[in-house]
């Protein structure tokens, strides 16, 4: 079983790379880009009996480790 | 008084503050790998500066889970002091130890250089020997130091006296020119409630040593001894 | 002989892996005419490329001066060994990583640091210091903002998280680094002379370790990379940079240092360009044996590797370790406390013969000897640069001191580099004494009031008009840096980066500079203990300008007396020591010819190498005395813009004397031989008295004071305005806003 995590800043919190990032596409002639946010993509796979149960384990991985709560939110996505 | 400073896997700056450490003390600290599941007795403890498991993930994320962590944990809250330097400052953010959360520069860049910081609070055993608004010259080398927290976090550090050292100019004045990182209140170090807990992103250790440029750093290490012998 | 499986060797492989025609046919012979494998091939290609074999350069190389009695070990070894002094020595080294910059910039520097921390620590010295000498093409281009960003970052990323500061460097731009910038490393470590270990491998029977980073397919025929020119498909070859994990190599440094700490390593080298084949091939080589390995052994990251990409792999952060017998189980303990892969994959045989076993299978079999010593050595056609013309200043436009002032302190070659050092860690450790900004670094010896005196230089203009002086010269800077903060010069490492060694005009350059090179450090006795060659820096056929950069290493015995470049007080006394009476300023190859009057022409300035040990050795002696409040060697813009660099420094303006006719040539000339000195004033009357039976030229150019840089006609520059212009260049080019 594999899962997907993707990790994303809290509205509110200050991106500077994506900020960096949407200036930089502006700069290429991209200009209708706008709130540009970046994140983080883990992936991994997973000794899980059922999906509900990876995802819920995930999710406890995101709490304790992957994401920092306090400025990040996760999404979990678990795949057979 | 005892001192111990802890290594991580990527901890650079536990010389830096065994030398420090030991300058004001007379004896070295105790050197504790991160994997040991004891601390030693000891009244002061440093969590050093460095790039903790390579900063990867964040800051601090992999340390603030090691074993020794829960000792250092069980340990402030018995009272011990305890010191996070830089990376040791993000680590012990994201082990709870201190509000807020250390996020990348505004500029995106790695910065070092000396920076002035003013003196907010004097009273702890950290900055005791300072006197209130002083301003000290102290270097700072990091990425990641802007210090973040939400407006409640925010405005309960600041009502509770928790503000320990402001990003300055030489004379004193904190403004947006003188955020070298884009902290929220220019904020370059904090306190737990108690105040038995200080973590900061610039290098007093770095700076407690005429041939280095200065010794304002000193003062900080000499006013915890006198304070916990 | 075993018997090898083999695959038909096709022309198209020959030239793929880089391999002349002539060079096949001396495998051939090599192999008792049996046709090697690809497996073969490709460690041959690698073993015989330029980058690993020297083989354009190694005669000339032969003729540089090598020796001095506190050299403990010179080229020849992962990096060279000096003695300095109670017990220690000082181990360095500086190596190019320019290819793989240009294609990747961030990764490219970050594995170079990578790569020359290696080489120092592998011989048990604890890297204390990082310095790097960059060269890229015209801020105009368009390549070059991108390029300035990432290496300047991967320095620091890689060099910042390892925990050695980085505490010097030079920079320069210009337009024939445009499609090939230079990006060289150096490290220096500190080590007991009774630990220091070597690569020459002996004991049959012992085994081989492996210990690091898993192998992946990364990196795989950088060498040959490196030793071909650029073309313009060279940034589709992106999949072979290598990258770095800085994270491991700090582990990897602490679990070496341990290691050394006990009695277990019979010797150890690392894994740089051409990884375990060059590391295997010099270690059983030097100490004349044999080695074999079993490849399905050496740890890997990717599924399904063949023994041909482990064998070229260059996959950072990895070691080869020789243990003595019995020592197997202490050594995979302190791996494991790192976290490290430890692995045995081999024993050394008294064979002379590499065999490469995989799954028990023999993949490959080669004599040793003969292919890493009887590698090609070249006597390449080369012709002398034809010498220029001297050009006197009264043919040089000459403009208000003022403007050419602010010109030349605003200009890509002189602006601060504050920008560039802010982002290196240059005082992790907590032993820097002089951080970046200053004529040489220092770096204190841990726990005693000694130090390091660490200088990286080069001027390839000078070079380029002029190879025999430009090479000179090139050493004397350092020299003359390391006498500026008080430090005896002691060695130096060379890293030469040339053009197309095959073009007869570039061989001539190599061959100029080398023996510039060699005269300076003779006469100096300031010799060459490890180097570097990067050849084939063109594109599309057009060379760098020829680059061999000097990193010079001395020590200062006492570090009260050190000095830096900022004024200290107002009221001092301004000495000029070194300029001989007859000079009216020489500005062929200046800056301010340059950059004021637009023109690169003329002869470069000389240097007078009896003038400048003469001047040098006064001028440390007054240091030592105590009796110097700051000091400067002159060199890029002359006397008025290395006074306006020690006013900067210092926030205190200067008084200057009438500087005589032609002002500009007095100014802005890049005489060499010369230092500006501030000393009290009840002493300067003293050092003029002292200096004249000596013959060394002292006057008297003025006095510290004010916020201005003052003539004494009255016209003057204010440091603010110069202050804003120095710092400003920088920060405003990376922003893109000029």
């Amino acid at each position: 079983m594999k899962a997907r995590v993707h990790i994303t800043l809290k509205n509110g919190v200050l991106d500077p790379q994506g900020k960096a990032v949407e200036n930089a596409l502006h700069g290429l002639g991209f200009g209708g880009v706008s709130d540009v946010r970046q994140g983080k993509f883990i992936e991994m796979k997973l000794k899980a009996g059922d999906a509900a149960a990876a995802k819920k384990e995930v999710e406890e991985m995101c709490r304790s480790l992957l994401a920092n709560t306090v400025i990040e939110n996760y999404a979990v996505e678990v795949i057979d | 008084m005892k001192a111990a400073v802890i290594v991580f896997p990527g901890s650079n700056a536990d010389r830096d503050a065994a030398v420090a450490v030991e300058q004001s003390i007379g004896a070295p600290p105790k050197m504790v790998w991160h994997r040991d599941t004891e601390l030693p007795k000891v009244d002061f403890i440093v969590v050093p500066g460095g790039f903790s498991y390579g900063d990867y993930l964040r800051c601090g994320a992999m340390a603030a889970h090691s074993p020794i962590m829960r000792e250092i944990k069980r340990a402030a809250d018995k009272g011990t002091r305890v010191l996070g330097i830089c990376n040791g400052f993000q680590i012990i953010t994201e082990a709870g130890l201190l509000p807020g959360v250390l996020l990348r520069n505004k500029d995106l860049r790695f910065i070092c250089k000396d920076v002035y910081l003013r003196v907010e609070q004097t009273k702890s055993d950290f900055t005791r020997r300072y006197k209130s608004g002083e301003v000290i010259r102290i270097p700072v080398a990091h990425a990641e130091g802007n210090f973040f927290a939400d407006d409640a976090t925010l405005q309960a550090i600041e009502d509770k006296g928790q503000v320990a050292f402001r990003y300055a100019s030489a004379a004193g004045d904190v403004s947006d020119e003188t955020n070298l990182n884009g902290s929220r209140g220019n904020i370059a170090g904090i306190f737990n409630e108690k105040r038995t807990v200080l973590g900061l992103m610039p290098h007093p250790e770095r700076m407690s040593d005429p041939v280095l440029g200065g010794a304002d750093g000193r003062k900080m290490f000499d006013g915890l001894v006198e304070a916990l012998s | 002989m075993t018997s090898v499986p083999n695959a038909r060797i096709t022309p198209a492989d020959i030239k793929s892996h880089g391999l002349s025609e002539e060079e096949y046919g001396r495998i051939l012979e090599i192999l008792g005419g049996r046709e090697p494998n690809l497996v073969e091939l490709g460690i041959f290609s690698v073993m015989w490329s330029e980058h690993c074999s020297y083989k354009s350069s190694k005669k000339w190389l032969k003729t540089l001066p090598t020796k001095a009695s506190w050299v403990i070990c010179g080229p020849g070894e992962n990096a060279g060994v000096i003695d300095i002094g109670d017990g220690l020595a000082a181990i360095f080294k500086m190596e190019s990583h320019n290819h793989p910059s240009y294609i990747e910039p961030y990764q490219g520097a970050a594995t170079g640091v990578g790569g020359i921390l290696r080489d120092v620590f592998t011989m048990g010295a604890r890297p204390i210091a990082n310095m790097n000498a960059l060269r890229f093409g015209s801020p105009d281009h368009p390549k070059t903002r991108r390029l300035v960003s990432g290496v300047v970052s991967g320095i620091g990323g890689y060099g910042n998280c390892v925990g050695v500061p980085t505490v010097g460097g030079e920079v320069n731009f210009h337009p024939s680094y445009n499609g090939n910038i230079l990006v060289n490393a150096m490290t220096v470590g500190l080590a007991d002379q009774n630990k220091i270990f070597y690569s020459a491998a002996a004991g049959a029977g012992n085994p081989v370790v492996y210990v690091g980073s898993k192998t992946g397919r990364d990196g795989i025929h950088g060498a040959t990379m490196a030793s071909a020119e650029f073309g313009a498909d060279s940034e589709e070859k992106r999949p072979t940079v290598q990258v770095g994990d800085p994270f491991t190599e700090k582990l990897l440094i602490e679990a070496c240092m341990e290691l050394m700490a006990t009695d277990a390593i019979q010797s150890i080298q690392d894994m740089g360009a051409a990884g375990l084949t060059s590391s295997s091939f010099e270690m059983a080589s030097k100490g004349g044996m044999g080695v074999q390995l079993d490849l399905e052994k050496v740890p890997q990251r990717e599924e399904g590797m063949t023994p041909y990409e482990m064998m070229l792999s260059e996959s950072q952060e990895r070691m080869l370790i020789i243990l003595k017998p019995g020592k197997e189980a202490l050594a995979r303990k302190i791996f494991e406390k790192w976290e490290l892969d430890f692995a045995v994959i081999g024993h050394l045989t008294d064979t002379g013969r590499m065999v490469l076993k995989h799954h028990g299978e023999v993949v490959g079999d080669l004599p040793i000897d003969p292919l890493a010593q009887a590698s090609p050595e070249y006597d390449r056609p080369w012709v002398a640069t034809e010498p220029l013309p001297v050009l006197h200043a009264a043919d040089v436009t000459e403009v208000d001191w003022r403007d050419a002032l602010k010109t030349l302190m605003g200009c890509p070659d002189i602006a601060s580099r504050r920008w560039v050092w802010e982002q290196y860690d240059c005082i992790v450790m907590a032993d820097t004494a002089q951080r970046p900004g200053g004529d040489a670094a220092v770096v204190r010896i841990h726990n005693t009031n000694r130090a390091l005196a660490i200088s990286t230089d080069c001027t390839p203009r000078y070079v380029k008009a002029d190879p025999f002086e430009g090479g000179k010269q090139a050493v004397v800077e350092t020299w003359r840096n390391i006498t500026a903060v008080g430090g005896k010069p002691l060695a130096i490492t060379d890293n030469l980066n040339f053009g197309n060694p095959e073009k007869p005009p570039i061989m001539g350059q190599i061959v100029g500079a080398i023996e510039g090179i060699g005269a300076a450090c003779s006469h100096l006795n300031y010799p060459v203990v490890s180097g570097n060659v990067s050849l084939y820096n063109e594109t599309n056929g057009n060379a760098i300008l020829p680059t061999p950069a000097i990193g010079g290493v001395g020590v200062i015995d006492d570090l009260d007396k050190m000095t830096t470049v900022a004024f200290k007080a107002p009221g001092d006394v301004i000495l000029l020591i070194g300029q001989k009476d007859t000079a009216s300023g020489w500005l062929g190859q200046s800056l301010y010819l340059r950059e004021v009057a637009g023109r690169e022409e003329g002869a470069p300035p000389p240097v007078d190498l009896k003038h400048e040990k003469l001047i040098g050795d006064f001028v440390r002696n007054l240091i030592q005395a105590g009796r110097v409040t700051a000091c400067h060697d002159l060199s890029d813009g002359g006397l008025v813009v290395g006074l306006t660099e020690m006013a900067l420094a210092g926030n205190i303006g200067c008084l200057l004397n009438d500087p005589g006719v032609p002002r500009h040539g007095r100014l802005f000339g890049e005489d060499q031989g010369r230092y500006v000195l501030t000393v009290k004033a009840a002493d300067a009357t003293a050092i003029l008295r002292e200096a004249e039976p000596v013959n060394i030229p002292v006057q008297m150019l003025g006095v510290t004071g004010g916020k201005d840089i003052v003539l004494a006609d009255e016209t003057a520059v204010s440091l603010a305005d110069l202050r804003q212009l120095h710092e400003g260049w920088f920060p405003t080019y990376m922003s893109g806003k000029n």
